[in-house]
């Protein structure tokens, strides 16, 4: 159980990292739709984890969040990446490309 | 890195809590708003929308929640909230807050304070270079233990063992220093050249000995302390080279010791000097004159017992090349930390076992305060539980609790641990504080704050853990149900009994060590002294200017004239000379053996006393036969002795001594002296030692001690005795004027008996009133709970008497079980004191009645009044209550 959410809470973090890179300041609506869309609609953003998330993604200083305006004209919070949090995201991209790879390696069929 | 900075920014979001969850709020509400708008584009019914954007969120108010966790550090938060929510409740009680703090602190104070002392002398390192391989080197003497040693056996000492790395020696000395008002007498201290590079300490300013510098025909050179070069020169820093005239010659000032210097076995002295055996110092030339102590240092890998044994085996070859002075000598080897501590060590240990006893009881009375509180909360803590109040929630809270208790508590102590200390060291008389260097750096150390963090914690485990006891869970639903008048607290009256009789024994414990303590320190002080100490002023040096007085013919002159010059002073009858002032202890021994006897070079040592003829008239001595020394032999080396019955006992026992000649085969040529008197032993020994045999001469010592007996008031006698000497030579310094009560009452037996009985019977005296008020609580709340039963026992026809036979028997049956397990605690602990008693024994049955007799008077009155209020409850009242 704690194990599972906290493999969950890190890729999220990931995951929100690498749409404020490629997509530039999003508000926390946008970063949820994205990220489902991104995953071709199998993932469902618990929005009760994601706004704790990127509270503490701020507090380490990988995002930053001011006020903004939305394309509808409506107030939003708006999250950029930071330098910080440029380098973290190749730093758990790195290692994350890593992990798959090795596990990939135990689950490939074994070559005849 | 981030991480340390998310937990920073989380601590900091502490004090902006209502932002953030404002922040949230909006942040969220622009979420759904902008979801609902895009569902609502996209065809659906806004309300359905709405309902499932929410879905989504799994519950707003929680999501804020855990967002607001997120942003702050939830543990610190319930922590502080804890806390106010105690100190409200305290704030309720204000009595029972102030109580148990109180209590509390006293305990602590006496724990944190004897601590402080144990670690100044005990824990804390001396203040040398690499100190645990420093050795205290002296010699040892069968029949008589510690001994110095002579200049040629430390010579020799030195260059054949193959133990130490350094070996260095020192003895006091005292110097005459010409200042503005005539003649001062100061402290010094004779050292070998190496002394300073041994210990490792070096020069602040200057330098210290060169090697060579203490050859007899090196120049004169001193050091200053760093005390005394502020004292005596304001701290100047040209003193380096300048010279300073100290016993009339001239020494170069080359250096001055750094302020953090002492050195206990001579504290106090201000000038340090190469010690020069000057062919013209007859004690330094003589293998059988012992005036020195050593300080070494061992080499890499070589124990204690192995300098030992090979000190040991350099001095047999002494023994067997010089058998007239060194036979039956053998060496002597302590850690140098060991020989400066001393007794302390078991005094303070013995204190800080008192004082942790104390505090134990300080513990359980407010742990019993703790208990009798809970009892009352049990109604809160059952509501609180029904609520849905977790244990670890309650458990929090109780922590809470303590640690505002015990956190109050510490840092009122830490507070005032810091003033008993003030007040200590300036409460021990100087002569006693230059021996304890420690007093001077004692303080809230390291030790003595992690100390208290100790007590904080355990004083925080406690008090949380017993309420958590009472208030088991079980008993917390039952609470509820049964409301607070329920008949419970049975379990309860059991554990606070067991506790308040653990608070007896220890406070019987306590009560015998100080019933044996004060006991020995009033044998101590009355011990037979074989004289009379009212009426009598002495002046404990007087330093003759060997500038002045060359020979013995001028000492002997110069010491008639000061006898001369005070006897005609106004109201003295008489005065008199000694070498060594009565109870100061024994020692300045002598080798002696009686003519006539077998002898076969033994080592036979006794008291040597040089006294004038008026010494025993004017101490009042008793003489038990012969006669004592006349007027006529009061010229130096005279050929006749008086000795003293202990002398008789060992060395002549059912002989008639009148006539018997004495000799004294250590010296040069031997001098024998014929035996014309016999006195009743006076006490030349301190307080608690026996007085060794003793042969009182004439002889031409240079530094006498005057005693002078007087009619008038003994302190106004002594600066008309200053003037006195003075004016028979100006060069004469003296110093130490006290009267002979003073001295006593001053001594270092006496300081150390007194102050051991006083600080016991003050821990034993806090321990009395604490168990009693322990005992009073626990059967004046049993009385309250039983208060229904008195009623109905009343009601049925019971009487007053039987009553209090009810009460009384709960109290007796508490004090009875502390009475047994104090008397065995004391009889198994008592032992421990036994190196602080005198004249009396750690199983003294007097003692133990006496406390038993207390302890059961003053326990029947805690107890007496709970009971009268039990046979004076209104049957009625109580029945109409229910």
């Amino acid at each position: 159980m704690v194990y599972k959410s906290d493999v969950w809470q890190g890729t999220l973090a990931l995951m929100v990292l690498n749409t404020l890179k490629s997509m530039g300041p999003l508000h926390g609506y946008g970063i949820a739709r994205r990220i489902e869309q991104t995953s071709g609609g199998k993932l469902e953003i618990n929005y009760g984890t994601l706004y704790p998330s990127l509270l503490r993604l701020e507090q380490e200083g990988y995002i930053a969040g001011s006020w903004g305006a939305s394309e509808n004209n409506r107030r939003a919070r708006f999250y950029k990446l930071t330098v910080a949090g440029r380098k973290q995201l190749e730093k758990e991209t790195r290692e994350w490309n890593a992990t798959t790879e090795i596990v990939a390696r135990f689950l490939a069929p074994e070559e005849s | 890195m981030r991480m340390l900075q998310g937990w920073l920014a989380r601590l900091l979001g502490m004090f902006r809590k209502d932002d953030l969850g404002q922040q949230v709020a909006e942040e969220m509400q622009s979420h759904i708003e902008m979801e609902i708008a895009d569902r609502v584009r996209g065809g659906q019914d806004e309300e359905t929308a709405r309902r499932e954007v929410l879905m989504r969120f799994h519950g707003v108010d929680a999501t804020k929640e855990r967002y607001r966790e997120q942003g702050g550090v939830p543990a610190i938060e319930h922590f502080v909230q804890d806390v106010r929510y105690a100190l409200r409740a305290f704030r309720k009680e204000p009595s029972f807050a102030l109580t148990a703090t109180a209590v509390l602190t006293l305990g602590f104070i006496a724990s944190l304070t004897i601590f402080a002392l144990v670690d100044a002398a005990l824990i804390k390192p001396l203040p040398y270079r690499d100190p645990n391989h420093l050795m205290f080197v002296s010699s040892s003497v069968e029949g008589i233990g510690r001994a110095n040693i002579s200049y040629l056996d430390f010579v020799d000492w030195k260059k054949q063992n193959k133990v130490f790395s350094d070996f260095d020696i020192y003895r006091g000395s005292g110097y005459l220093l010409a200042n503005d008002r005539g003649t001062e007498l100061v402290r010094g201290a004779d050292v070998s050249a190496g002394f300073f590079r041994t210990l490792g300490v070096r020069a602040a300013l200057g330098r210290d000995f060169y090697d060579g510098e203490d050859a007899p025909q090196a120049a004169p050179v001193v050091m200053l302390t760093h005390a005394a070069w502020l004292k005596r020169f304001g701290g100047r820093p040209d003193v380096i080279g300048k010279t300073i005239k100290l016993d009339g010659i001239d020494r170069v000032i080359v250096g001055v010791l750094p302020g953090e210097f002492h050195f206990a076995p001579r504290g106090g002295a201000e000038f340090w000097a190469p010690f020069q055996p000057l062919p013209t110092d007859p004690c330094a030339i003589r293998r059988s004159c012992h005036n020195l102590d050593g300080v070494a240092r061992l080499k890499d890998g070589v124990t204690q017992q192995a300098a030992l044994a090979d000190l040991n085996l350099i001095t047999k070859q002494l023994g067997d090349l010089y058998p007239t002075s060194n036979r039956d000598r053998s060496g002597n080897v302590l850690p140098l930390s060991e020989a400066i501590v001393g007794d302390l060590r078991s005094i303070l240990l013995i204190m800080l076992g008192g004082s942790v006893l104390l505090l134990v009881i300080g513990c359980v009375n407010v742990a019993s305060l703790l208990l009798v509180r809970s009892e009352g909360r049990k109604r809160e803590i059952a509501v609180r539980v029904a609520l849905g109040a977790s244990p670890r929630r309650l458990l929090r809270q109780f922590i809470a609790e303590g640690v505002v208790l015990a956190g109050a508590a510490s840092a009122l102590a830490l507070a005032g641990t810091h003033w008993s200390l003030l007040l200590i060291a300036r409460l021990v008389p100087e002569r006693v504080a230059r021996n304890m260097p420690f007093l001077n750096e004692v303080g809230l150390s390291k030790h003595v704050l992690a100390a208290s963090a100790g007590l904080l914690v355990a004083g925080v485990v406690i008090f949380s853990v017993i309420p958590l006891v009472r208030v088991r869970l079980n008993e917390m639903q039952e609470g509820l149900k049964q409301g607070i008048n329920a008949s419970a607290g049975r379990t309860w009256r059991r554990f606070a009994g067991n506790l308040v009789v653990l608070e007896l024994a220890i406070t019987i414990m306590l009560l015998v060590g100080a019933g044996l303590l004060s006991q020995s320190f009033y044998k101590l002080l009355h011990v037979d002294l074989g004289f009379d100490p009212e009426g009598l002023v002495t002046i404990g040096n007087i330093v003759l200017p060997d500038t002045d007085y060359k020979k013995p013919e001028q000492v002997m002159a110069v010491r008639k004239r000061i006898l001369d010059a005070v006897q005609q002073l106004p109201g003295v009858k008489s005065a008199a000379l000694t070498s060594k002032m009565p109870v100061d202890g024994n020692g300045n021994t002598t080798w002696i053996r009686v003519m006539g006897h077998e002898y076969h070079g033994e080592h036979n040592e006794a008291n040597f006393r040089d006294v004038s003829a008026s010494y025993f008239p004017t101490l009042r001595g008793r003489l038990l036969k012969g006669r004592f020394l006349t007027e006529a032999e009061d010229i130096g080396m005279a050929q006749v002795t008086v000795i003293n019955q202990a002398f008789v006992n060992k060395y002549m026992p059912g002989e008639d001594p009148i006539g018997k000649k004495i000799g004294q085969p250590g010296r040069g040529s031997e001098v024998v002296k014929e035996v014309i008197g016999v006195v009743e032993d006076i006490r030349e020994s301190s307080l608690e030692d026996h007085t060794w045999p003793t042969i009182y001469t004439t002889d031409a010592d240079s530094t006498p001690s005057l005693l002078v007996r007087t009619e008038m008031a003994p302190e106004s006698v002594i600066p008309i005795l200053a003037s006195t000497i003075r004016d028979v030579n100006p060069g004469i310094g003296t110093s130490d004027y006290q009267t002979m009560p003073e001295r006593i009452n001053s001594s270092q037996s006496a300081y150390v008996h007194r102050s051991s009985a006083a600080l016991v019977s003050g821990f034993a005296g806090t321990a009395l009133v604490l168990s009693l008020v322990g005992l009073y609580g626990v059967i004046a709340y049993s009385v309250g709970r039983r208060t229904r039963e008195i009623g109905i026992r009343m009601a049925l026809g019971a009487r007053r008497a039987n009553i209090y036979r009810l009460v009384m028997t709960e109290a007796g049956w508490l004090v009875c079980l502390g009475l047994i397990t104090g008397v065995l605690g004391a009889a198994a602990t008592s032992r421990m004191v036994r190196t602080l008693l005198f004249g009396v024994g750690s199983w003294d049955a007097r003692t133990f009645a006496g406390v038993i007799g207390l302890l059961c008077v003053t326990a029947l009155a805690a107890s007496y009044f709970p009971a009268r209020r039990a046979a004076t409850i209104d049957p009625m009242n109580v029945l109409r209550a229910e």
